[in-house]
């Protein structure tokens, strides 16, 4: 964190800590309420305050009442430009230290932190990146000198760097879905590695670009002494969605089960037509699964669902017991539960499905305009 | 509509369209009119929320390739 004139810069990077290792932080947001309401850092010690920059103008004092004089405080805007302006004047106010969030929301919500899930069998590994600043998650397999990453985010030179580090080459990229809460890299990180695309069938009817088909039967081999990846059709939350089964031991769900929810049937479709489709999944065919697997989800909804060092796992029995989207036992109240009072969509959801298709070609600024905002994938997202 | 001020800050980021608004419309009576010329897309939200909360009139917003004009009457 560098310090000039009493103003400290904070990155995501560093921000990222105080949320995966819980430690206290106190955030002055000064964007506008609608978007302070719509979407906001948070965390399980994190406490934050909204004020506008626009009410600060005139002096900081109605901030000064609010914020603690003994704490750190963390100034969030947009993009930067209005949280230095506060910060400096919270300092000059005579408070200290004052951080601002460099590349304010925009940069939190484009980082990844990449957490060890476990070992495999052969000596590999499985690492989940944890977007904080959006609730997503993606996974890279390592066995031997290959890699294969799982639901890649729009920010491919993040895995490009962790591979290089490790030492190994990308040889796949999956979707498990075609996302419509995210931008997907998986296409961009396959070109520029010369690794295979994967995406399941029936979600690429309308795609313009080459891809391998993700189906049930088809086995993903990374590694020489093979860590094999397992394709399960497993349909609901959209008519594609496949999970996979990674060396025996691992269920990456995609955005089917989560920790706390299950995921939302309307974003490709009509919810009602794939009600069916997501009640068997999730109380037939995952249930024939071995209860041991450990599920790794696409994304979580609420800070609470991060774990331990930020891991967002947890054991198919203990969900079973523990995830009220399994426990519905009623099928029409289950219909309710998944059709009725949904969360808004995430936001511009239609034009990042037909990117996703390769329909639209945004440039990086509209990418980014696009991805603002929580996923929003889950049922019980707020 | 005459407009008595005329604030350009096309090219300026947040929080500036709003500080040399605020600045412009200081030196104005009750019932003059402001024009401000932003390219900040953050602006046409952070402007709407400005003044409905100092009470003042968004009397028009439009946006004309790339240019976010706002029109406000000051209270």
């Amino acid at each position: 964190m560098e310090v000039s004139n009493g103003l400290h810069a904070m990155t995501a990077e560093e921000l990222a800590r105080f949320v995966l290792d819980q430690q206290e932080l106190f955030i002055l947001d000064v964007r506008n309420e609608e978007d302070y309401r719509n979407w906001r850092i948070e965390g399980e010690r994190i406490k934050s305050i909204n004020l506008p920059y626009f009410t600060l103008l005139e002096g900081v004092e109605p901030a000064l009442a609010r914020i603690p004089a003994d704490r750190p405080v963390l100034v969030v805007c947009a993009k930067e430009g209005s949280s230095k302006f506060v910060a400096e004047r919270l300092v000059e106010a005579g408070r200290s230290p004052v951080y601002y969030l460099e590349g304010g929301m925009k940069s939190w919500s484009e980082h990844l932190a990449p957490v060890k899930i476990g070992e495999l069998a052969d000596g590999g590994a499985l690492y989940q990146f944890v977007r904080l600043g959006k609730g997503c998650l993606s996974y890279m397999i390592v066995s031997g000198e290959e890699a294969a990453i799982v639901d890649t985010a729009r920010m491919t030179d993040v895995y490009e760097r962790f591979a290089a580090e490790l030492g190994v080459k990308i040889k796949h990229t999956i979707d498990t879905h075609l996302h419509a809460d995210h931008l997907s890299g998986g296409r961009k990180l396959a070109d520029r590695s010369g690794a295979a695309y994967w995406l399941p069938l029936k979600d690429a009817t309308e795609v313009i670009f080459h891809y391998d088909s993700l189906e049930e039967g088809r086995e993903i081999v990374v590694g020489d002494t093979a860590i094999r990846i397992h394709p399960i059709h497993s349909p609901g939350h959209t008519i594609g969605s496949t999970s996979l089964l990674v060396d025996e031991r691992y269920l990456l769900s995609g955005d089917i089960l989560f920790v706390e929810s299950i995921g939302r049937p309307d974003l490709a479709g009509l919810a009602e037509d794939w009600v069916g489709d997501l009640r068997e999944t999730l109380y037939e065919r995952y249930r024939g699964l071995p209860q041991d697997l450990i599920v790794l989800p696409a994304h979580f909804g609420q800070v609470s669902e991060l774990g331990e060092g930020g891991k967002v796992m947890a054991r198919l029995s203990d969900l079973y017991r523990s995830n009220p989207g399994l426990n519905i036992a009623d099928e029409e109240a289950f219909r309710r539960e998944v059709t009725e009072n949904l969360p808004p969509q995430p936001n511009a959801y239609q034009a990042i499905r037909q990117a996703n298709m390769g329909k639209q070609t945004p440039d990086e600024d509209e990418q980014r305009e696009m991805e603002i905002g929580p996923n929003r994938c889950a049922v019980h997202d707020q | 509509m005459k407009t008595d001020i005329l604030v350009d800050t096309r090219g300026m980021a947040c929080p500036m369209p709003i500080v040399k608004a605020k600045k412009a419309l200081d030196g104005l009576v009750s019932g003059q009119l402001m024009e401000v010329w932003s390219t900040d897309k953050g602006s046409l939200n952070d402007f709407q929320a400005w003044v409905r909360q100092t009470k003042h009139e968004l009397v028009k917003h439009e946006e004309e390739n790339g240019v976010y004009k706002f029109l406000v009457k000051k209270s």
